[in-house]
């Protein structure tokens, strides 16, 4: 048995479109070690983000085997695998995905809410978490009233704020400015190397890429 | 930050739109119990009705009158304590239109005996014993005419010739609430004696025996001794408990309250439509965030409690608000009524049973209505769900 955090093996996946099955993922292997930052790179349709939802548990795959933390989580049940990705998956979107009702206080404190935390240490955990990502003085604003990399900054604290085994981030300086991209990207590094997070992340920019550790190519669903 | 929270946050997200379908509820919701209300005032003299009291008539139809004489026969049989009767006048009170309540001639010595609902003081009693002429009103009547005691007033008739004075001598009021208070009462003996001068061959009759008995139980028992003392006669007679005479008006109006019946069901079903499309359309803008909310760990359950929490909050204002505006409505709906077509509905009130229903129906909605967007929203794929952003 390896010791690898994330274990691929064979993993095939295709979608159907109208009568046609379009292959998107074939005989995927792949091992990332815990604490590893791993970038996912390729042209558009080339399965970076199935592979990352694979990963995540939001997604199942058609063959093959994905075993996060030594747990087969293709063989979960859909309410296990929600209760499995609330405790070891930190998502971070290309959109930040707030909820535009919520300050960036209570958008932290949402996937604490599946927890049996306490509301004060709910709130104590989410201030914690906007505190890490630089944005304790922003805690009562709403997205509507933050930039977009301090969205992303909030919804990095959300992905952080359950300790999950893995961080994955699907494009997540695809919609910001040069600058704020840096500031991210410096935020992940920092997070994968101050708080040994492991991270899986899609990225088209080769910038973003140069910051992790380990970068896989994907064409045409397959690693090269 | 409890789910609620997010539930009420939401329901502000259009305003317009929220607001505008709490009131589209609230106006089906008050239609729905306007139309229960009056299907009730419908019902309501079979609530008033006792289950001591037999109603004898002609068998041939309520229209044919019955001999004075039977009154004797009546009171003799077993069972029977008391006997009063009725004849219907037709009046008519300055025209037609404001002539829309009932005015009856009554036997004055035991009618409120009988009907001991009607209460009325023994001093204005014994003035309505004392004169001819004298007439008691309900109260409800004497307010929308403002008469008063010692008023006199001059009536026609639709079945009798000439004009008629009666001077008011009583208001009666209605010991329960389900009471009649806008009936005309004269004494029968006014009317036997002026159809004597100008009608002598119409006189001796009456409209109708109110019997009371003294065992409810034996209603039917005393019902049938009460008919076979007149079978085979000139004027035979079916009694029947005063409950069943009630309900064959009623049975007269039965397509007008099968139609409303239809009318207050198509209501609910309009604004189960209106509902499901908001909720429809939020559910369908939110996709993208319920997504994201699986894919932070949120189950079925959660997505479910959110969709049919904010449709049930906005079904439940509606239906408070609809709820809430059906008392004034019916109430001016009745004065409108009582102005135009007269007092057709005599007892104005929205019972219990009224607002639980409408309360009922409005939550009733609220679930339905949540029904398919809960279940889009639970089964869409979350790669799907999350593709819908941007």
């Amino acid at each position: 048995m390896s010791d690898a955090l994330i274990e691929i093996k064979d993993v095939s996946k295709s979608y159907r479109r109208d009568h046609l099955e379009i292959p998107v993922l074939r005989d995927i292997s792949l091992s990332v070690s815990e604490g590893e930052y791993l970038a996912l790179m390729g042209p558009s349709g080339s399965g970076k983000t199935t592979l990352l939802n694979l990963i995540a548990g939001i997604d199942r795959p058609d063959r093959g085997t994905i075993r996060i933390a030594g747990v087969e989580i293709g063989l979960m049940g859909e309410s296990e695998l929600a209760r499995w990705r609330s405790r070891h998956v930190g998502f971070i979107f290309q959109l930040y995905n707030l909820i535009p009702v919520l300050t960036a206080l209570e958008n932290v404190e949402l996937p604490l809410m599946l927890t049996s935390l306490s509301q004060k240490e709910r709130r104590e955990h989410a201030e914690l978490a906007l505190r890490v990502v630089g944005l304790s003085d922003r805690m009562g604003h709403y997205p509507r009233q933050l930039s977009g990399g301090q969205e992303q900054r909030v919804a990095i604290a959300r992905a952080i704020v359950t300790d999950p085994t893995i961080l994955v981030a699907d494009e997540p300086t695809g919609d910001l400015d040069k600058v704020s991209a840096e500031e991210i990207l410096d935020l992940l590094g920092q997070l994968n190397t101050d708080f040994a997070k492991t991270i899986v992340m899609v990225t088209h920019d080769p910038r973003a890429a140069e910051r992790a550790r380990l970068v896989r190519q994907l064409d045409k669903g397959t690693l090269i | 930050m409890p789910l609620i929270n997010l539930i009420i946050r939401n329901l502000f997200r259009h305003k317009l739109r929220t607001i505008l379908t709490v009131l589209g509820i609230a106006i089906a919701i008050l239609a729905f119990g306007l139309i229960r209300t009056v299907i009730a005032m419908w019902y309501s003299g079979i609530e008033a009705s006792s289950p001591n009291r037999l109603i004898t008539r002609n068998a041939i139809s309520l229209i044919f009158p019955l001999p004075i004489a039977y009154r004797s026969a009546i009171t003799a049989v077993p069972g029977v304590s008391e006997v009063s009767y009725a004849q219907w006048f037709g009046g008519i009170y300055i025209d037609e239109k404001h002539s829309q309540f009932p005015q009856i001639a009554v036997d004055g010595s035991t009618w409120f005996k009988v009907l001991p609902e009607n209460r009325i003081s023994d001093s204005q009693l014994a003035a309505f014993l004392r004169e001819r002429n004298a007439a008691i009103v309900g109260v409800q009547l004497a307010r929308r005419f403002g008469w008063k005691v010692g008023d006199v007033i001059r009536m026609r008739s639709m079945i009798y010739s000439g004009d008629w004075d009666f001077a008011i001598r009583g208001i009666y009021t209605g010991a329960k609430k389900t009471t009649d208070e806008t009936i005309f009462f004269f004494r029968w003996e006014y009317l036997e004696e002026k159809v004597r001068q100008l009608e002598p061959w119409r006189a001796g009759h009456v409209g109708w025996y109110v019997v009371k008995i003294t065992d409810p139980d034996r209603a039917a028992a005393v019902g049938q001794a009460i008919d076979a003392r007149f079978k085979n006669s000139l004027a035979e007679t079916r009694t029947e408990t005063e409950q069943s005479f009630m309900q064959g008006f009623i049975s007269m109006s039965d397509a007008i309250l099968i139609a409303l019946r239809i009318i207050s069901i198509v209501i609910i079903g309009v604004i189960l439509m209106v509902l499901s499309n908001t909720m429809a359309m939020t559910a369908r803008e939110r996709l993208s965030e319920y997504a994201v909310l699986k894919t932070l760990g949120f189950r079925t359950r959660h997505l479910i409690g959110l969709i049919a929490g904010e449709s049930l909050l906005i079904a439940m204002a509606g239906g408070l608000i609809g709820i809430s505006l059906i008392g004034p409505t019916v109430l001016g709906f009745g004065t409108v009524m009582a102005r135009t077509v007269g007092a057709i509905f005599p007892i104005i009130g929205v019972s219990l049973a009224t607002r639980t229903l409408s309360l009922l129906m409005a939550l009733s909605v609220g679930l339905a209505a949540a029904i398919f967007p809960a279940w889009r929203t639970v089964t869409i794929e979350i790669a799907k769900g999350l593709r819908r952003i941007g």
